[in-house]
Protein backbone atom coordinates (compact mmCIF):
# COMPACT_ATOMS: atom_id res chain seq x y z
CA UNK A 1 0.00 0.00 0.00
CA UNK A 2 1.29 3.70 -0.71
CA UNK A 3 2.28 5.50 2.28
CA UNK A 4 1.63 8.76 1.44
CA UNK A 5 -1.70 9.85 -0.27
CA UNK A 6 -2.11 11.48 -4.24
CA UNK A 7 -2.88 14.69 -3.18
CA UNK A 8 -1.76 17.88 -1.28
CA UNK A 9 -4.61 18.96 -0.46
CA UNK A 10 -8.22 17.25 0.49
CA UNK A 11 -10.52 19.57 -1.75
CA UNK A 12 -13.16 16.75 -2.60
CA UNK A 13 -13.42 12.92 -2.59
CA UNK A 14 -13.86 13.33 -6.55
CA UNK A 15 -9.81 13.87 -6.64
CA UNK A 16 -8.95 10.88 -4.10
CA UNK A 17 -8.47 7.09 -5.68
CA UNK A 18 -9.59 3.96 -3.83
CA UNK A 19 -5.83 3.25 -2.27
CA UNK A 20 -5.67 7.22 -0.56
CA UNK A 21 -9.09 6.28 0.93
CA UNK A 22 -8.03 2.70 2.29
CA UNK A 23 -4.96 4.87 3.61
CA UNK A 24 -7.20 7.54 5.03
CA UNK A 25 -8.78 4.43 7.06
CA UNK A 26 -5.84 2.34 8.34
CA UNK A 27 -4.33 5.43 9.49
CA UNK A 28 -7.80 6.64 11.55
CA UNK A 29 -7.83 2.89 13.12
CA UNK A 30 -4.73 3.97 14.70
CA UNK A 31 -6.34 7.04 15.89
CA UNK A 32 -9.34 5.52 16.79
CA UNK A 33 -7.13 3.09 19.21
CA UNK A 34 -5.75 6.70 20.52
CA UNK A 35 -8.45 8.39 21.06
CA UNK A 36 -9.44 5.43 23.62
CA UNK A 37 -6.72 5.41 25.72
CA UNK A 38 -6.38 7.03 29.34
CA UNK A 39 -4.28 10.06 27.70
CA UNK A 40 -5.58 10.90 24.38
CA UNK A 41 -2.98 12.79 22.99
CA UNK A 42 -0.19 12.30 20.45
CA UNK A 43 2.62 15.00 19.90
CA UNK A 44 2.72 14.77 16.33
CA UNK A 45 1.31 17.90 14.71
CA UNK A 46 3.50 20.24 17.67
CA UNK A 47 4.87 22.27 15.25
CA UNK A 48 2.17 22.90 12.98
CA UNK A 49 -0.52 25.85 12.98
CA UNK A 50 -3.59 25.09 12.25
CA UNK A 51 -6.31 27.84 11.11
CA UNK A 52 -10.31 26.87 10.92
CA UNK A 53 -11.54 29.21 8.56
CA UNK A 54 -15.83 29.09 9.15
CA UNK A 55 -17.62 31.34 6.58
CA UNK A 56 -20.75 29.48 7.39
CA UNK A 57 -22.17 27.93 10.49
CA UNK A 58 -21.06 24.59 11.90
CA UNK A 59 -21.29 23.13 15.20
CA UNK A 60 -20.19 19.23 14.27
CA UNK A 61 -17.82 19.44 11.70
CA UNK A 62 -15.86 22.57 13.67
CA UNK A 63 -15.49 20.93 17.11
CA UNK A 64 -14.68 17.83 15.64
CA UNK A 65 -12.14 19.12 13.52
CA UNK A 66 -10.56 21.25 16.64
CA UNK A 67 -10.58 18.31 18.67
CA UNK A 68 -8.87 16.09 15.82
CA UNK A 69 -6.18 19.08 15.61
CA UNK A 70 -5.95 19.33 19.57
CA UNK A 71 -5.31 15.56 19.97
CA UNK A 72 -2.34 15.64 17.33
CA UNK A 73 -1.38 18.75 19.70
CA UNK A 74 -1.32 21.09 16.85
CA UNK A 75 -1.93 25.02 17.23
CA UNK A 76 -5.30 25.87 16.71
CA UNK A 77 -6.75 29.62 15.50
CA UNK A 78 -10.61 29.79 15.03
CA UNK A 79 -12.25 32.04 12.95
CA UNK A 80 -16.31 32.61 12.11
CA UNK A 81 -16.95 35.16 9.63
CA UNK A 82 -19.49 36.98 11.59
CA UNK A 83 -17.65 39.61 13.73
CA UNK A 84 -15.04 39.35 11.50
CA UNK A 85 -12.98 41.93 8.58
CA UNK A 86 -15.27 39.45 6.14
CA UNK A 87 -18.35 42.01 7.30
CA UNK A 88 -16.12 45.18 6.96
CA UNK A 89 -15.94 44.00 2.93
CA UNK A 90 -12.74 41.91 2.71
CA UNK A 91 -12.30 39.22 -0.13
CA UNK A 92 -11.49 35.65 0.81
CA UNK A 93 -8.01 35.91 -0.47
CA UNK A 94 -7.26 38.91 1.61
CA UNK A 95 -8.32 37.47 4.67
CA UNK A 96 -6.67 33.88 4.27
CA UNK A 97 -3.15 35.16 2.90
CA UNK A 98 -3.71 37.86 6.60
CA UNK A 99 -3.63 34.81 8.35
CA UNK A 100 -1.17 33.04 6.86
CA UNK A 101 1.17 36.01 7.33
CA UNK A 102 0.78 34.86 10.90
CA UNK A 103 2.79 31.83 9.69
CA UNK A 104 0.05 29.24 9.56
CA UNK A 105 0.23 25.89 7.94
CA UNK A 106 -2.27 24.11 7.20
CA UNK A 107 -6.58 25.75 6.59
CA UNK A 108 -9.57 23.79 7.04
CA UNK A 109 -12.07 25.94 5.34
CA UNK A 110 -16.10 25.79 5.29
CA UNK A 111 -17.42 28.46 2.64
CA UNK A 112 -21.10 28.97 1.05
CA UNK A 113 -19.71 29.11 -2.18
CA UNK A 114 -18.94 25.60 -4.25
CA UNK A 115 -15.42 25.68 -5.07
CA UNK A 116 -14.02 28.12 -2.70
CA UNK A 117 -11.50 25.88 -1.55
CA UNK A 118 -10.45 24.69 -4.73
CA UNK A 119 -10.08 28.55 -5.68
CA UNK A 120 -8.11 29.02 -2.31
CA UNK A 121 -5.79 26.01 -3.16
CA UNK A 122 -4.04 27.55 -6.50
CA UNK A 123 -3.83 31.04 -4.73
CA UNK A 124 -2.13 30.17 -1.47
CA UNK A 125 0.96 27.92 -0.05
CA UNK A 126 -0.90 25.97 3.03
CA UNK A 127 -2.59 22.74 2.65
CA UNK A 128 -6.35 23.01 2.68
CA UNK A 129 -8.85 20.61 3.67
CA UNK A 130 -12.06 21.30 2.76
CA UNK A 131 -14.50 21.22 5.39
CA UNK A 132 -17.68 21.79 3.05
CA UNK A 133 -17.74 24.26 0.12
CA UNK A 134 -21.43 25.00 -0.71
CA UNK A 135 -23.83 22.27 -2.14
CA UNK A 136 -20.52 21.06 -3.58
CA UNK A 137 -18.08 18.53 -1.30
CA UNK A 138 -18.02 17.90 2.33
CA UNK A 139 -15.02 15.13 1.92
CA UNK A 140 -14.60 14.63 5.83
CA UNK A 141 -18.08 13.48 6.49
CA UNK A 142 -17.69 11.21 3.50
CA UNK A 143 -15.23 9.58 4.81
CA UNK A 144 -16.05 9.22 8.31
CA UNK A 145 -19.27 7.52 7.14
CA UNK A 146 -18.04 5.78 4.59
CA UNK A 147 -15.22 4.38 7.49
CA UNK A 148 -18.32 3.49 9.89
CA UNK A 149 -19.47 1.60 7.23
CA UNK A 150 -16.69 -0.57 7.14
CA UNK A 151 -16.41 -0.74 10.96
CA UNK A 152 -19.68 -1.74 11.27
CA UNK A 153 -20.37 -4.11 8.18
CA UNK A 154 -16.05 -4.93 7.66
CA UNK A 155 -16.20 -4.01 4.13
CA UNK A 156 -17.90 -1.32 2.11
CA UNK A 157 -17.41 -2.84 -1.13
CA UNK A 158 -21.06 -5.25 -2.60
CA UNK A 159 -23.16 -2.87 0.31
CA UNK A 160 -26.16 -1.17 -0.52
CA UNK A 161 -26.66 2.54 0.68
CA UNK A 162 -29.23 4.82 0.16
CA UNK A 163 -29.04 8.09 0.35
CA UNK A 164 -32.27 9.84 1.55
CA UNK A 165 -34.08 13.28 1.26
CA UNK A 166 -32.40 16.91 -0.16
CA UNK A 167 -30.02 15.42 -2.81
CA UNK A 168 -29.97 18.71 -4.58
CA UNK A 169 -28.75 20.94 -2.10
CA UNK A 170 -26.58 18.70 0.07
CA UNK A 171 -22.68 18.09 -0.39
CA UNK A 172 -22.52 15.27 2.09
CA UNK A 173 -24.65 13.58 -0.79
CA UNK A 174 -22.13 13.98 -3.71
CA UNK A 175 -19.11 13.09 -1.65
CA UNK A 176 -20.58 10.18 -0.23
CA UNK A 177 -21.84 9.14 -4.02
CA UNK A 178 -18.42 9.69 -5.18
CA UNK A 179 -16.42 8.18 -1.86
CA UNK A 180 -18.88 4.55 -1.98
CA UNK A 181 -18.72 4.21 -5.38
CA UNK A 182 -14.61 4.24 -5.09
CA UNK A 183 -15.13 1.48 -2.13
CA UNK A 184 -17.41 -0.73 -4.31
CA UNK A 185 -20.74 0.27 -2.50
CA UNK A 186 -23.71 0.05 -4.65
CA UNK A 187 -25.74 3.96 -4.22
CA UNK A 188 -29.18 4.39 -4.53
CA UNK A 189 -31.06 7.89 -3.75
CA UNK A 190 -34.46 8.75 -3.13
CA UNK A 191 -36.52 11.82 -2.58
CA UNK A 192 -38.54 13.93 -3.44
CA UNK A 193 -38.70 15.04 -7.83
CA UNK A 194 -37.93 18.16 -7.05
CA UNK A 195 -35.55 17.43 -4.82
CA UNK A 196 -33.36 15.79 -7.25
CA UNK A 197 -30.63 17.16 -9.50
CA UNK A 198 -31.32 16.61 -12.81
CA UNK A 199 -28.55 14.71 -14.36
CA UNK A 200 -28.12 12.25 -11.21
CA UNK A 201 -28.29 9.00 -12.47
CA UNK A 202 -25.32 9.92 -14.52
CA UNK A 203 -22.99 9.48 -11.57
CA UNK A 204 -23.86 5.91 -11.61
CA UNK A 205 -26.23 6.00 -9.08
CA UNK A 206 -29.92 4.45 -8.98
CA UNK A 207 -32.94 6.83 -8.21
CA UNK A 208 -36.30 5.59 -6.38
CA UNK A 209 -38.79 7.86 -5.38
CA UNK A 210 -40.75 5.13 -3.16
CA UNK A 211 -39.00 5.45 -0.10
CA UNK A 212 -40.51 2.14 1.34
CA UNK A 213 -39.31 0.31 -1.42
CA UNK A 214 -35.66 2.14 -1.29
CA UNK A 215 -35.62 0.97 2.30
CA UNK A 216 -36.42 -2.40 1.23
CA UNK A 217 -33.68 -2.60 -1.30
CA UNK A 218 -30.65 -1.17 1.13
CA UNK A 219 -28.23 -2.51 3.60
CA UNK A 220 -28.15 0.93 5.31
CA UNK A 221 -30.11 4.25 4.81
CA UNK A 222 -28.29 7.56 4.76
CA UNK A 223 -30.86 10.18 5.69
CA UNK A 224 -30.18 14.03 5.27
CA UNK A 225 -31.81 17.15 6.67
CA UNK A 226 -33.66 19.36 4.62
CA UNK A 227 -31.22 22.00 3.41
CA UNK A 228 -34.38 24.69 3.90
CA UNK A 229 -31.09 27.75 4.14
CA UNK A 230 -29.81 26.35 0.86
CA UNK A 231 -33.52 26.50 -1.33
CA UNK A 232 -34.30 29.90 -2.68
CA UNK A 233 -37.84 28.85 -3.51
CA UNK A 234 -40.68 25.72 -1.95
CA UNK A 235 -39.91 22.71 -3.37
CA UNK A 236 -42.96 20.54 -1.73
CA UNK A 237 -46.18 21.61 -0.78
CA UNK A 238 -45.86 21.11 3.11
CA UNK A 239 -43.32 19.97 5.58
CA UNK A 240 -46.17 17.86 6.69
CA UNK A 241 -46.35 16.15 3.19
CA UNK A 242 -42.68 15.70 3.14
CA UNK A 243 -42.68 14.05 6.38
CA UNK A 244 -45.64 11.76 5.36
CA UNK A 245 -43.77 10.36 2.37
CA UNK A 246 -40.04 10.81 2.87
CA UNK A 247 -39.52 10.70 6.95
CA UNK A 248 -38.33 7.49 8.41
CA UNK A 249 -40.43 6.33 11.90
CA UNK A 250 -40.24 3.08 13.94
CA UNK A 251 -43.23 1.71 12.22
CA UNK A 252 -41.94 1.73 8.73
CA UNK A 253 -38.34 0.43 10.34
CA UNK A 254 -39.83 -2.51 11.91
CA UNK A 255 -42.36 -3.66 9.00
CA UNK A 256 -39.32 -3.82 6.30
CA UNK A 257 -38.46 -7.59 5.66
CA UNK A 258 -34.27 -7.00 7.24
CA UNK A 259 -32.43 -4.53 9.82
CA UNK A 260 -31.29 -2.17 8.00
CA UNK A 261 -28.58 0.64 9.64
CA UNK A 262 -29.41 4.14 10.08
CA UNK A 263 -27.40 6.55 9.39
CA UNK A 264 -27.21 10.45 9.49
CA UNK A 265 -24.79 13.30 9.11
CA UNK A 266 -26.21 15.68 11.24
CA UNK A 267 -27.91 18.16 12.56
CA UNK A 268 -30.58 16.51 12.64
CA UNK A 269 -34.59 17.73 12.58
CA UNK A 270 -36.48 15.28 14.56
CA UNK A 271 -39.55 14.32 13.76
CA UNK A 272 -38.80 15.38 10.17
CA UNK A 273 -36.47 13.01 8.43
CA UNK A 274 -36.26 10.42 11.21
CA UNK A 275 -38.51 10.38 14.40
CA UNK A 276 -36.55 10.30 17.50
CA UNK A 277 -37.33 6.34 18.18
CA UNK A 278 -35.42 5.41 14.84
CA UNK A 279 -32.73 7.85 15.78
CA UNK A 280 -31.73 6.71 19.15
CA UNK A 281 -32.70 3.22 18.36
CA UNK A 282 -30.32 0.19 18.38
CA UNK A 283 -30.33 0.73 14.15
CA UNK A 284 -28.89 3.85 14.28
CA UNK A 285 -24.64 4.24 14.11
CA UNK A 286 -25.12 8.07 14.22
CA UNK A 287 -23.31 8.95 17.34
CA UNK A 288 -20.49 5.92 16.18
CA UNK A 289 -20.16 8.06 13.21
CA UNK A 290 -19.16 11.32 15.16
CA UNK A 291 -16.50 9.30 17.05
CA UNK A 292 -15.08 8.28 14.24
CA UNK A 293 -15.34 11.78 12.64
CA UNK A 294 -12.43 12.90 14.82
CA UNK A 295 -10.53 9.40 14.05
CA UNK A 296 -10.65 10.11 10.62
CA UNK A 297 -10.04 14.08 10.40
CA UNK A 298 -6.73 13.54 12.72
CA UNK A 299 -5.21 10.88 10.27
CA UNK A 300 -6.33 13.37 6.91
CA UNK A 301 -4.66 16.06 9.02
CA UNK A 302 -1.40 13.70 9.78
CA UNK A 303 -0.96 12.17 6.32
CA UNK A 304 -1.19 15.86 4.46
CA UNK A 305 1.18 16.92 7.02
CA UNK A 306 3.25 14.53 7.65
CA UNK A 307 5.58 14.77 4.18
CA UNK A 308 8.28 17.12 4.00
CA UNK A 309 7.53 20.57 2.37
CA UNK B 1 27.37 -10.10 4.92
CA UNK B 2 28.63 -11.76 8.29
CA UNK B 3 26.81 -14.23 10.64
CA UNK B 4 25.88 -12.71 14.24
CA UNK B 5 24.05 -15.66 15.58
CA UNK B 6 22.97 -19.03 14.01
CA UNK B 7 19.09 -20.40 14.82
CA UNK B 8 20.98 -22.20 17.79
CA UNK B 9 22.84 -19.35 19.70
CA UNK B 10 19.78 -17.45 18.61
CA UNK B 11 17.78 -19.97 20.78
CA UNK B 12 20.48 -20.00 23.65
CA UNK B 13 20.15 -16.76 23.89
CA UNK B 14 16.91 -15.79 24.13
CA UNK B 15 16.78 -18.69 26.74
CA UNK B 16 19.32 -16.33 28.93
CA UNK B 17 17.27 -13.22 28.43
CA UNK B 18 14.07 -14.80 30.18
CA UNK B 19 16.24 -16.40 32.97
CA UNK B 20 17.52 -12.77 33.45
CA UNK B 21 14.28 -11.39 33.61
CA UNK B 22 12.88 -13.70 36.14
CA UNK B 23 16.19 -12.96 38.40
CA UNK B 24 14.75 -9.77 38.40
CA UNK B 25 11.45 -9.90 37.81
CA UNK B 26 10.65 -13.26 40.39
CA UNK B 27 7.07 -14.87 38.85
CA UNK B 28 6.20 -11.55 37.11
CA UNK B 29 3.02 -10.42 39.47
CA UNK B 30 4.33 -6.79 39.27
CA UNK B 31 6.01 -6.81 35.64
CA UNK B 32 4.72 -6.34 31.58
CA UNK B 33 6.38 -6.83 28.73
CA UNK B 34 5.90 -4.13 26.23
CA UNK B 35 7.29 -4.50 22.41
CA UNK B 36 7.83 -1.93 20.01
CA UNK B 37 6.38 -2.05 16.84
CA UNK B 38 7.05 -2.95 14.29
CA UNK B 39 9.90 -5.92 15.14
CA UNK B 40 10.22 -5.87 18.52
CA UNK B 41 7.19 -7.43 19.19
CA UNK B 42 8.52 -10.90 17.61
CA UNK B 43 11.18 -10.71 20.22
CA UNK B 44 8.46 -9.76 22.96
CA UNK B 45 5.89 -12.54 21.51
CA UNK B 46 8.95 -15.12 21.90
CA UNK B 47 10.13 -14.09 25.55
CA UNK B 48 7.06 -14.05 26.92
CA UNK B 49 6.66 -17.73 25.24
CA UNK B 50 9.50 -19.02 27.20
CA UNK B 51 8.42 -17.15 30.60
CA UNK B 52 5.21 -18.40 29.97
CA UNK B 53 6.46 -22.17 29.91
CA UNK B 54 9.11 -21.98 32.57
CA UNK B 55 6.71 -19.94 35.08
CA UNK B 56 3.69 -21.61 33.96
CA UNK B 57 1.76 -18.54 33.98
CA UNK B 58 0.20 -15.85 31.76
CA UNK B 59 2.44 -12.96 31.37
CA UNK B 60 1.27 -9.50 30.23
CA UNK B 61 2.37 -8.37 26.89
CA UNK B 62 1.42 -5.56 25.47
CA UNK B 63 2.42 -4.20 21.56
CA UNK B 64 3.29 0.04 21.48
CA UNK B 65 4.30 1.56 18.54
CA UNK B 66 5.96 4.83 18.63
CA UNK B 67 5.31 6.85 15.13
CA UNK B 68 2.88 9.68 16.71
CA UNK B 69 5.72 10.16 19.08
CA UNK B 70 9.10 10.03 16.79
CA UNK B 71 11.16 13.29 16.17
CA UNK B 72 11.22 12.91 12.72
CA UNK B 73 7.74 14.18 11.92
CA UNK B 74 8.23 15.93 8.65
CA UNK B 75 12.05 14.64 7.77
CA UNK B 76 10.63 12.13 5.38
CA UNK B 77 9.27 12.27 1.64
CA UNK B 78 6.23 10.53 3.04
CA UNK B 79 4.73 10.56 5.92
CA UNK B 80 5.24 7.30 8.31
CA UNK B 81 2.81 4.80 8.69
CA UNK B 82 2.27 3.56 12.48
CA UNK B 83 1.60 -0.18 13.26
CA UNK B 84 -0.80 -1.05 15.79
CA UNK B 85 -0.90 -0.19 19.24
CA UNK B 86 -2.31 -3.27 21.50
CA UNK B 87 -1.93 -2.40 25.54
CA UNK B 88 -5.20 -3.55 26.83
CA UNK B 89 -3.74 -3.51 30.21
CA UNK B 90 -3.03 -0.50 33.03
CA UNK B 91 1.21 0.69 33.27
CA UNK B 92 0.10 1.88 36.47
CA UNK B 93 2.75 1.17 39.49
CA UNK B 94 4.06 -1.74 37.00
CA UNK B 95 7.81 -2.56 35.81
CA UNK B 96 7.65 -2.48 32.67
CA UNK B 97 10.39 -3.91 30.23
CA UNK B 98 10.13 -2.60 26.63
CA UNK B 99 11.43 -5.03 24.09
CA UNK B 100 13.19 -4.34 20.65
CA UNK B 101 14.93 -6.03 18.31
CA UNK B 102 17.84 -3.86 17.27
CA UNK B 103 19.15 -0.75 19.31
CA UNK B 104 20.90 1.98 17.29
CA UNK B 105 20.62 5.31 18.02
CA UNK B 106 18.37 5.46 20.64
CA UNK B 107 15.71 7.58 19.47
CA UNK B 108 12.88 4.65 18.78
CA UNK B 109 13.59 4.11 22.87
CA UNK B 110 13.15 7.53 23.46
CA UNK B 111 9.49 7.67 21.58
CA UNK B 112 9.09 4.42 23.02
CA UNK B 113 9.25 5.80 26.43
CA UNK B 114 6.96 9.33 25.33
CA UNK B 115 4.45 6.79 24.00
CA UNK B 116 4.27 4.66 27.33
CA UNK B 117 3.39 7.63 29.24
CA UNK B 118 -0.38 7.25 27.69
CA UNK B 119 -1.33 4.12 29.46
CA UNK B 120 -0.08 5.23 32.90
CA UNK B 121 2.63 6.06 35.13
CA UNK B 122 5.12 2.91 35.32
CA UNK B 123 7.09 2.50 38.97
CA UNK B 124 9.84 1.30 36.20
CA UNK B 125 11.15 0.88 33.15
CA UNK B 126 13.72 -1.30 31.82
CA UNK B 127 14.69 -2.06 28.28
CA UNK B 128 15.29 -5.51 26.51
CA UNK B 129 17.40 -5.97 23.15
CA UNK B 130 18.65 -8.88 21.18
CA UNK B 131 21.28 -6.61 19.28
CA UNK B 132 22.96 -3.94 20.96
CA UNK B 133 24.76 -1.87 17.93
CA UNK B 134 27.53 -0.08 20.60
CA UNK B 135 28.92 3.74 20.41
CA UNK B 136 26.26 4.61 17.89
CA UNK B 137 23.98 6.20 20.50
CA UNK B 138 22.08 9.65 19.57
CA UNK B 139 20.43 9.71 22.87
CA UNK B 140 21.49 8.67 26.23
CA UNK B 141 19.50 5.11 26.03
CA UNK B 142 21.45 2.05 27.43
CA UNK B 143 19.57 -1.09 27.35
CA UNK B 144 19.19 -3.50 31.09
CA UNK B 145 19.63 -6.48 28.84
CA UNK B 146 21.43 -7.13 25.83
CA UNK B 147 21.22 -10.82 23.76
CA UNK B 148 24.33 -9.58 21.65
CA UNK B 149 26.67 -6.50 21.59
CA UNK B 150 28.26 -5.79 18.10
CA UNK B 151 30.56 -2.75 17.03
CA UNK B 152 29.20 -1.44 13.81
CA UNK B 153 29.97 1.81 11.43
CA UNK B 154 26.98 3.43 10.32
CA UNK B 155 27.62 2.19 6.51
CA UNK B 156 26.45 -1.63 8.11
CA UNK B 157 22.98 -2.88 8.92
CA UNK B 158 21.98 -5.24 11.35
CA UNK B 159 19.03 -7.65 10.48
CA UNK B 160 17.30 -10.15 12.61
CA UNK B 161 15.38 -13.06 11.20
CA UNK B 162 12.44 -14.66 12.69
CA UNK B 163 11.31 -17.64 11.74
CA UNK B 164 7.48 -16.68 12.56
CA UNK B 165 8.00 -14.06 8.99
CA UNK B 166 11.53 -14.92 7.38
CA UNK B 167 11.47 -18.96 7.69
CA UNK B 168 14.67 -19.20 10.38
CA UNK B 169 15.57 -17.45 13.09
CA UNK B 170 18.83 -15.20 12.65
CA UNK B 171 21.33 -12.33 12.90
CA UNK B 172 23.44 -10.82 10.44
CA UNK B 173 25.22 -7.63 9.69
CA UNK B 174 24.99 -6.30 6.12
CA UNK B 175 27.85 -4.04 5.13
CA UNK B 176 26.88 -1.44 2.38
CA UNK B 177 29.03 -3.51 -0.51
CA UNK B 178 26.52 -6.42 0.15
CA UNK B 179 24.00 -4.07 -0.54
CA UNK B 180 22.97 -5.72 -3.56
CA UNK B 181 22.46 -9.06 -2.42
Amino acid sequence: MESKLSVNHLLGIKDLNASDIELIFTTADNFKEVINRPIKKVPSLRDITISNLFFESSTRTRLSFELAEKRLSADVINFSASGSSVSKGETLIDTVNNILAMKVDMVVMRHPNPGAAVFLSKHIKARIVNAGDGTNEHPTQALLDAYSIREKFGKVKGKKVVIVGDIMHSRVALSNIFCLQKLGAEIMVCGPTTLMPKYISQLGVKVEHNLKKALEWCDIANMLRIQLERQDIRYFPSLREYIMLYGVNKQLLDSLSKRITIMHPGPINRGVEITSDVADSAQSIILEQVENGVAVRMAVLYLLAGAKN
Amino acid sequence: MKELADKNIFGITLQRLAYQLIEEHDDFSDSALIGLQPRGIYLARRIRGILSAILKKDIQLGELDTTFYRDDFRHHEQPIIPSATNVDFLIENKKVILVDDVLYTGRTIRAGLDALLAFGRPSKVELLVLVDRRYSRQVPVEPDYVGIAVDTIVSQKVKVSWKETDGEDGIVMISNKDKHI
